[in-house]
């Protein structure tokens, strides 16, 4: 299946294991992957807040881009969806807005058609579930993750507001990332962070609110057991990961517990090696998850 | 008539026992309230049971609960549809009390000492300038249209409830009393607009401590949107008035805008000592204060750096985008406008018709928002 590929800006910046890790598991999965090297910044609600129109017409061009590959948007991150999703709404609510909109378009040649039916941006997680199917992905499995407990962290822009992120037509969305868990072997652990903030958007405007939230989720994590997370979002991962040593202050306690990328927990099970998904260049060590899954290939 | 069943939080600080669950089995229609089913409870069982209602038709705002997890209306929330739900475990429908908020009683939270308190915060009545006139004030309809979505708040406190941020702060003033703030701030009629945004900037748990989490716009019987209405204060705190605020609000808002300007992609490795620094990379290496925030974020950056993940020298080479230019050039058409254009769906709702060019409608903008308006598109179209 081919898609017009939106890594978006941390996966090419602070979190390139990710980057690499999508385009390791890619040929896996059958997704050939036509990345958008022209396209630019979702404005991740920061853009937003500043000027509308300016964020609209940027993520129109991001659309419009994409639709001149003739497929449908992939992305790998939770912010650009909800970021995406919020301007795409509003271009595909008014037919007067949206040719406004393609005016600033039109010097580069470039137009953004109202979005029906199958032309669609998805995030991976999405993907997985509505177009590749969890029957196909457990057929992809060669190393059933077995015994590893995960946590999901989905990050909020991909299950809030539900009204413009599909909900109506894929009501079980919010449960996708336990679905996924499930058939890649692996155990989905319940725990009260799953669907909360990560913080990320305050950290250098309210850090205590921010890293007290990634703290809670990660103790909340591990008191359930989890060996794990797992987040469709890099900036999740960015103030769960990064910024967990400093995160255990404001929550006073030790925390150490790795968070995976998407497609890292994905491409384990289907057979790539820890090192081919960048799990080496994580802030808190991956080692206990590797170990793990160096005894399931064994055994 | 079917059988749901119930799991109630209970809790009597007078009895000195902990909070508990009750299990219950309410005979009614699928289509009646969980309101109706815990009142159905209180008359037929056990009449202690305690949760506040009046209207029990959604426009009071005095029951809100938590249902399955979600901050909502007892009174709007049908049995059939929450047993129904993924998160109803075994079709059993959780109620409990309202979070962010001490319990009083079984359902009953104490709006009074953080709801009212938050709203109590934002000065929230009209200061206006001089004397007050003869007669009533004199506003043309359209320059109140922005602020109708705030005002169409109940103070139910669902958003109270649901507020991730002041899970984590409960100072943060919150998203009902900053959706408050909103509805004077775009009031034409106060005088203090200025003062009260500075105010709300400079506040450390004010409109920078909010997280953008959405929660407050999914759980919002009224579609008041909170959170927009927070990012509408930002916006207009630093886009009209240009308040450099001790948060590093308008530093952050500024750096980002500014580097997908130059790069059309995030320079990452710019933005926090750009957001100390006001937005000025050379301030923020003079300025003490920034200063002591990098300083502060040492660890984490030399983490970052040992770990792999972050390249220094692509960290601090950043490409600019191939098509840098066109980005720039949006900027400059959309900036060199002088105003800004917004499409508020709760406004203007949403175009029913499949067709482009469709529907004689007037150009996107403040003028179109209040055509449509006066067309009575307002409340029926409303979605957020």
């Amino acid at each position: 299946m081919k898609v017009a590929y939106w890594p978006g800006c941390v996966s090419r910046g602070f979190t390139p294991e990710l980057h690499g890790s999508m385009a390791a598991v890619a040929p896996k999965l059958d997704l050939e992957l036509v990345e958008l090297d022209r396209a630019n910044c979702c404005g991740a609600g920061v853009i937003a807040e500043h000027n509308q129109e300016l964020v609209d017409t940027l993520n129109a061009r991001t659309f419009a881009l994409a639709q001149a590959t003739g497929a449908s948007m992939m992305n790998i991150c939770s912010t650009c969806q909800g970021a995406q999703s919020e301007c795409q709404q509003r271009l595909d609510a008014d037919p007067d807005y949206r040719e406004m909109i393609n005016s600033h378009l039109e010097p580069e040649g470039l137009r953004y058609e109202r979005a029906r039916g199958d032309w669609k941006n998805k995030n991976l997680l999405w993907m997985l579930v509505e177009d590749i199917g969890l029957d196909r992905l457990r057929e992809k499995v060669v190393r059933p993750l077995e015994g590893l407990r995960v946590a999901p962290f989905y990050g909020c822009y991909i299950v809030r507001p539900t009204g413009r992120l599909g909900y109506d037509e894929f009501p079980q969305r919010d449960f996708y990332l336990d679905f996924v868990i499930e058939a890649l072997g692996a155990t989905a652990v319940e725990f009260a962070g799953s669907h909360k903030c990560c913080g990320f958007p305050v950290i250098t405007m309210a850090k205590t609110t921010s890293l007290r939230q990634a703290g809670r989720h990660l103790a909340d994590a591990i008191d359930a057991g989890a060996d794990c997370l797992v987040t469709p979002c890099p900036l999740c991962h960015l103030n769960l990961d990064l910024q967990q040593p400093d995160a255990e202050k404001f929550v006073e306690r030790e925390l150490g517990i790795p968070v995976l990328h998407l497609p890292q927990m994905v491409g384990l099970a289907l057979g790539l090696e820890p090192k081919e998904l960048g799990m080496d260049k994580h802030v808190v060590k991956t080692r206990d998850v590797q170990r793990k899954v160096a005894e399931l290939a064994a055994a | 008539m079917s059988d749901f069943a119930l799991k109630v939080r209970r809790y009597d600080p007078e009895s000195g026992e902990p909070a508990y669950w009750e299990d219950m089995s309410i005979e009614l229609e699928p289509e009646r309230s969980v309101l109706d089913a815990i009142l159905k409870y209180k008359a037929d069982t056990d009449n202690s049971l305690a949760i506040r209602c009046s209207c029990q038709a959604a426009i009071c705002g005095s029951c809100g609960v938590r249902i399955n997890g979600q901050s909502r209306l007892a009174c709007n929330t049908q049995l059939g549809e929450a047993s129904e739900e993924l998160r109803a475990h075994d079709g059993t429908i959780v109620v409990e009390p309202m979070g962010n908020m001490p319990v009083l009683k079984d359902l009953i939270v104490d709006m009074d000492a953080v709801h009212w308190k938050k709203v109590q915060r934002v000065v929230p009545w009209l200061l206006p300038e001089g004397d007050p006139p003869e007669r009533e004030y004199i506003v043309p309809a359209e320059s109140m249209i922005d602020i109708t979505q705030s005002m169409a708040c109940i103070q139910c406190g669902a958003c109270v409830s649901a507020c991730l941020s002041m899970e984590a702060d409960p100072e943060f003033i919150g998203p009902a009393a900053l959706a408050k703030a909103y509805r004077f701030v775009g009031d034409p009629r106060d005088s203090q607009t200025e003062e009260r945004l500075r105010d709300l900037a400079e506040d450390p748990h004010g409109i920078y401590d909010c997280t953008h989490c959405f929660a407050c716009i999914e759980v919002c019987p009224k579609d008041v949107a909170p959170m927009s209405q927070i990012m509408r204060l930002r916006r207009r705190a630093i886009g009209d008035y240009g308040i450099k605020d001790s948060n590093n609000g308008y530093g952050h808002e500024k750096a980002f805008v500014d580097l997908v300007e130059k790069y059309g992609t995030l320079h990452e490795a710019q933005l926090l000592p750009k957001s100390f620094g006001q937005g000025s990379l050379i301030r923020s290496q003079i300025d003490p204060d920034s200063l002591k925030q990098l300083a502060g974020s040492f660890p984490t950056v030399i983490a970052g750096l040992k770990s792999g993940k972050v390249n220094p020298i692509k960290a601090i080479w950043h490409k600019k985008l191939a098509d840098q230019k066109q980005v720039k050039r949006i900027y400059n058409e959309v900036e060199s406008r002088g105003e800004r254009i917004e499409l508020n769906l709760y406004i203007v709702g949403e175009d029913p018709s499949d067709n482009e060019g469709e529907g004689a409608q007037e150009p996107a903008g403040g003028d179109r928002a209040g055509a449509d308006a006066e067309a009575g598109k307002s409340e029926e179209g409303a979605i957020q």
